[in-house]
């Protein structure tokens, strides 16, 4: 069968001949139009004057167009309509798009970009999330707050009682492929190709923006180079222009945005600050604990709102917390507005925990991994392959009144523990780091415990449409979308083990609102799980179409009849696939279904922080060792060894593909990967040359990654699980791997904040020598 | 005149009135139609936008985005698209790619493709510094790495053999064939912009979106490209590029080679030059530091005359060098008795970053005395500059930690280093305090850097 098999990714042989297309490779009639935005130059300020006579007259301009230009909406907002997509009379961040040039050339476009006059009369811009603390500027009335138990008592009444802060910056997604989309016009409305994980928002938006109904706009996608989450909203704006030139010169649109400008306009992970307080017993035990989240979410509510809402959702980790409180602040702020990203808020709120961990052991002189294990939730018996140590009981819950039915992370811990030879090489790093005066090794192991699902019910629905042909050949197409992960080389395997043929009778289309409506963000890690079944649902019809005709053709039942191996076995006759298509066309028999799929069992109250938000929960962990400098704070990762659960993995290539690579972004966002805006609200590290993600030689020298052997206890493509997100947190290990270096250099806690750049690991160093930085 | 001929993917091109500073990769993807090499970032840091370039001196992967078209004059060229045999047939490493799973969003994979097949066809097995100037998202390159050493030992495909450089008569355009012709030139044009490789001049361009009315190209110039023995030291001709220079410097001096290595990426390397690193004045280039430290002279033409200077003394203020209008840098000396040396670099990230602080040391011990100290920084001031407060509290002291002790104060009398988005001021001065502890530590043969941990 196709599924679980490790296949290359569907498009591997175009991506290394240069052959794959993207949205800037597509061959462009020659009269279109390429679009660059004029953009704010202060963080927050009342535009008093806007003179574009210089742009009007550069080379090569056609037109250049204002707020007041725009025929419809003006907003590009994918939730509360407070984005617009030229600023209108006040710029609330700097590099706000404020005016749009149409040109006859990207760099025309770019070069006048640049000759607008803006006067600005500036206003006081809050950039930190401390000033919209003391302004109260944020989204929604106050802070959210969720509770279970009584938090404030069990702390009260605890033997010790540990607190602290954490600070962690954002991330730039840094998707290789810039934003870009290309509008045509089209007879009673557009085509829009858009480099987005989410065209029907991208059809929703275009359509408002040229004023006609969602079915006069068809969005395509055939690949991104790249999304993150960056492409879930923040291919609107590009998309909406196009849309909007195309229709108003009757000439193709294409805009895309040089690297610098995607950084500074386009949004990127929330940064936090997270203070804890903890009870605990003289085991590390959590008796009781509070977090206070504060998230920076930038100028527009954008996605914020969930995001905030999954680092709430993901504080508890991996532990049993039965008396918690969660504060969570959504501030507002004169900055981009910050947006989804691999994780979408979880893995801030896991870091806030696994953070107390290592506080907790450090305090009580306890090992971290027995602090951790304490604290774990319970195995549980019929959490499939984690049945080592489980013990049959009710099922413990989160602090969201969710139970845990799934956790194993007790076994994957023991068998990550063995394979990683963790306790050895723990003893080694304390021996290596007593002889070398200079470097110090640190090494931990964190876990994960991911929620899939959206946590807006209503998005967990997908839908496919398939067509299987005369020849036998077959065309898939789903809602979601392709941005390197795999998707469709999986949903293709689901689709040709769902006919018993070979994958590469499954032609895979580009992702199209035309074919398939009313779609979901392929986000969430949901892409698979979510059109997986949909494809499922459409190819079954299908076949059991199929199946009722060659019974009845050969005087069975339709139970007889199998697709195996590119045959079909029928009333003890076998023929081709091809053949059984064939008749089943000339029996006239739809070949052609729809799929669709909803989520089953959620039941998720936000306003109440009560319900089962997630369908399941995805788990790995992953062992981190590190070398640091005490003179430089310089540091490297040696070492890592993960162990992660993609349940029955439709592709085990592909998910160590997923796992290896959200391992190193996740370090990344926590060790190089820094963002520094100045006072005056200006992002300095805008390019490569000063934004850091890995290189090449960042990855760990040695890099074991294992899938564990399980399946999902819930009915999911078959019994696989998500894998997009979670593996990015596997990272976190090496953060607290780089905290346990410092904290061998002194006796006191090196409050190491993230990202851990050399710098702020020197001041850890000089904090745990008891020294002031 | 002004016609540009190179090989192209196997195939003669020659252009016509094309701008000097038109981009190779702009002509690729929008004249050409050859949409397989990407625009990544635009600036030469992320590799997407690799091509093959063959010419006398071999075969390199330089970014097309910062390479404009005269550059190639006279070269072979080859795309994503001519990695592959003109039949199709995949290259052994975009097979490798395809079967060990080395690409997902794919956006990155053509830039990989062509530094492997570069690197491959050079025997080059180093593959992290072969592939430092590649950004991957999200492969966590662990695949990639895969390939490249399941492909190594796989032949050379038989086409990219045909690339020997294209013999040419006509003369490159925009570009002197010589120093003395560059030199009567330069005179006649004193504002014009002199190109070497490109690779800082080239963001004037596609970043600040400059028109340069008025260019000159080095490359023609060979006898710039000379590397030659010269009194006790190596005379470093202006255009001989970092990758030239660090091999020439490999065995003698180390420290330096080391530096070199860490020095952008390799595409960067094989475009930039020892001259435009010292000519461009940056106070965060990685040469100059490493050069004063070993005592560097310079020297400088304009028109037929020529003078000599210390090289520290080229850096008068924050972009400000003694240069006169028309002068150029002819080459640079390198002393060959500098077993001292000691170069250190902190940056984010190892490879392909910018230097934070960059501090060399070269001090001369003899018995337990220190004889001579020089020591230079780039990073801690508006040049490159040497501590010569550290250095004057060293010289003549005893080898010892109560020495450095004394000495250390001498940093802050030295350099008032600035904050920006690579490190605080107090972390500069911090380090570069730490260097000398470093060096000391070093000295008695303490490990020193994390670099050479393995796990």
């Amino acid at each position: 069968m196709s599924v679980a098999r490790p296949l290359p990714h569907d498009s591997a042989p175009l991506h290394v001949t240069g052959a794959a297309r993207y949205i800037d490779d597509l061959p462009l009639p020659s009269n279109t139009l390429h679009l660059a935005f004029g953009i704010s130059a202060v963080a927050h300020g009342e535009i008093t004057a806007l003179d574009l006579e210089a742009v009007r007259r550069a080379d090569g301009v056609i037109a250049v167009l204002t707020a007041d230009d725009l025929p419809f909406d003006n907003d590009v907002s994918p939730s509360i309509h407070d984005e617009p997509l030229l600023a209108v009379g006040t710029v609330h961040y700097l590099g706000q798009p404020i005016f749009l040039v149409v040109a006859d050339t990207h760099l025309a476009a770019r070069k006048a970009a640049r000759l607008g006059k803006v006067s600005y009369k500036e206003l006081p811009a809050l950039l930190s999330i401390d000033d919209a603390m003391k302004a109260d500027s944020r989204f929604e009335g106050g802070p959210v707050i969720w509770a279970k138990g009584d938090a404030a008592a069990a702390i009260a009444a605890a033997p010790h009682v540990i607190e602290g802060s954490l600070e962690m910056g954002g991330q730039e997604h840094f998707y290789l492929e810039g934003q870009a989309a290309l509008a045509l016009p089209a007879e009673g409305g557009v085509v829009v190709h858009s480099s987005t994980q989410h065209p029907t928002e991208i059809q929703h938006k275009v359509a408002e923006g040229i004023g006609l109904p969602m079915n006069a706009v068809r969005v395509e996608v055939r690949r991104m180079g790249g999304g993150f989450g960056g492409k879930e909203s923040q291919g609107n704006a590009l998309a909406v222009s196009c849309a909007i030139v195309a229709r108003r010169f009757g000439r193709p649109a294409k805009m895309r945005y040089d690297r610098d400008d995607d950084m500074i306009i386009t949004g990127k992970r929330h940064d936090f600050r997270i203070d804890y307080r903890a009870g605990t017993d003289a085991e590390g035990r959590i008796l009781g604990v509070e977090f206070l989240q504060l998230a920076r979410c930038g100028w527009t509510q954008d996605l914020s709102l969930p995001v905030a809402d999954r680092a709430m959702l993901h504080a508890d980790n991996a532990y049993n917390l039965e008396h918690i409180r969660i504060e969570s602040h959504r501030l507002r702020t004169n900055t981009q507005s910050a947006t989804a990203f691999r994780g979408f808020g979880g893995p801030q709120g896991m870091l806030g925990v696994e953070r107390l961990m290592d506080h907790i052991a450090h305090r009580l002189g306890l090992d971290p991994l027995a602090v951790r294990r304490v604290n774990f939730y319970t195995d549980m018996a019929n959490a499939a392959g984690g049945d080592a140590c489980a013990k049959a009981k009710p099922a413990e819950t989160t602090p969201y009144h969710m139970p845990v039915e799934d956790f194993i992370l007790n076994g994957l811990v023991a068998k990550l523990e063995k394979t990683s030879d963790f306790e050895a090489r723990k003893a080694a790093v304390a021996t290596w780091n007593a002889i070398n005066p200079i470097l110090k090794r640190g090494i931990a192991l964190t876990p994960v415990k991911f929620g899939i699902s959206f946590t807006l019910t209503h998005l967990n629905q997908a839908g496919a449409l398939v067509h299987v042909y005369q020849d036998g050949s077959i065309h898939l197409n789903h809602g979601g979308t392709e941005m390197g992960q795999g998707l469709f080389r999986k949903v293709a395997q689901v689709a040709a083990s769902g006919f018993g043929v070979n994958e590469d009778r499954v032609q895979i289309t580009a992702t199209d609102t035309g074919k398939v409506p009313n779609t979901s963000a392929t986000a969430a890690s949901s892409g698979s799980d979510l059109n997986g079944m949909a494809v499922k649902a459409a190819c079954d019809t299908i076949r059991d179409r199929m199946a009722d005709f060659l019974a009845r053709e050969h005087q069975t039942v339709p139970a007889k009849v199998h697709f195996e191996n590119g045959q079909v076995f029928v009333g003890g006759e076998d023929m081709p696939f091809a053949e059984a298509a064939a008749r089943c066309y000339q029996g006239r028999v739809s070949l052609s279904s729809t799929g669709f799929y909803a989520t089953p069992k959620l039941n998720w109250d936000r306003m109440a922080g009560r319900g089962r938000a997630f369908y399941y929960f995805a788990y790995g962990a992953a062992v981190t060792e590190v070398v640091i400098d005490i003179l430089t704070g310089e540091n490297r990762i040696l070492r890592a060894d993960i162990l992660h659960d993609a349940g029955q993995s439709l592709n085990p290539a592909i998910d160590i593909g997923q796992i290896e690579g959200g391992y190193v972004q996740g370090a990344g966002w926590l060790t190089t990967e820094e963002l520094v805006w100045d006072d005056k609200g200006r992002l300095r590290t805008h390019a490569p040359s000063t934004y850091k993600i890995p290189a090449c030689s960042d990855r760990p020298d040695i890099f074991n990654v294992a899938l564990w052997d399980g399946r999902n206890r819930e009915e999911t493509i078959y019994r696989s699980k998500a894998v997009g997100e979670p593996p990015l947190m596997l990272g976190i290990s090496a953060l607290m791997a780089l905290g346990n270096a410092c904290a061998a250099c002194g006796p006191d806690y090196p409050d190491l904040d993230a990202p851990a750049t050399a710098e702020r690991i020197l001041a850890a160093v000089a904090r745990a020598r008891g020294k002031r930085a | 005149m002004n016609d540009i001929a190179f090989l192209l993917n196997g195939t003669p091109v020659q252009l016509s009135g094309e701008s000097p500073t038109r981009t190779l990769l702009e002509w690729l993807r929008e004249t050409r139609g050859l949409t397989g090499t990407k625009e990544g970032c635009n600036e030469g840091d992320c590799g997407a936008c690799s091509v093959m370039v063959t010419d006398d001196s071999g075969t390199r992967a330089l970014n097309s985005c910062i390479l404009f078209l005269p550059q190639l004059h006279g070269k072979a060229v080859r795309t994503v698209e001519g990695i592959s045999g003109p039949g199709g047939e995949m290259h052994p490493v975009q097979r490798a790619m395809v079967d060990l799973h080395g690409s997902q969003c794919g956006y990155c994979t053509p830039g990989f493709i062509v530094s492997m097949a570069v690197a491959h066809k050079n025997g080059a097995r180093d593959h992290d510094d072969q592939l430092a100037g590649n950004l991957c998202r999200c492969t966590g390159y662990a695949p990639i790495i895969r390939a490249a050493e399941a492909a190594a030992k796989a032949p050379v495909p038989d086409w990219l053999g045909r690339d020997g450089g294209m013999a040419q008569d006509a003369r490159a355009p925009y570009a002197p064939a010589s120093s003395d012709e560059l030199a009567a030139w330069y005179l006649a044009h004193p504002e014009a912009t002199l190109i070497a490789g490109a690779t800082d001049v080239g963001l004037w361009v596609t970043k600040e979106l400059r028109g340069l009315p008025e260019v000159a190209f080095l490359h023609a110039c060979k006898d710039l490209r000379r590397i030659e023995p010269a009194g006790g030291g190596l005379r470093v001709g202006a255009g001989v590029t970092i990758a030239a220079l660090r091999a020439a410097v490999a065995e003698r001096h180390p420290s330096l080679a080391e530096l070199l290595r860490r020095f952008a990426s390799e595409q960067v390397r094989g475009a930039a030059t020892i001259g435009g690193n010292i000519a461009n004045g940056s106070p965060i280039g990685d040469a100059p530091p490493a050069l004063i430290a070993m005592g560097a002279t310079l020297h400088l033409r304009r028109g037929d005359a020529r003078r000599d200077m210390p090289l520290e003394d080229f850096f008068l203020d924050y972009r400000k060098q003694d240069r006169q209008k028309g002068e150029f840098v002819e080459a640079v000396t390198i002393p060959d008795d500098v077993p001292g040396l000691a170069c250190y670099k902190l940056s984010k990230r190892f490879d392909q970053d910018i230097s934070a602080v960059c501090g060399c040391f070269n001090l001369v011990l003899n018995g337990s005395k220190i004889e001579s100290a020089r020591i230079a920084f780039g990073g801690m001031a508006g040049t490159p500059k040497r501590a010569v407060a550290v250095e004057a509290a060293l010289t003549g002291k005893e080898w010892c930690e109560a020495t450095i002790e004394t000495a250390i104060p001498g940093f802050a009398r030295d350099f008032t280093p600035m904050s920006d988005m690579r490190a605080s001021a107090e972390y500069r001065l911090r380090t570069a305090q730490n260097m000398l502890w470093r060096y000391f530590h070093a000295h008695s043969g303490t490990t020193i850097s994390v670099l050479e941990v393995s796990p």
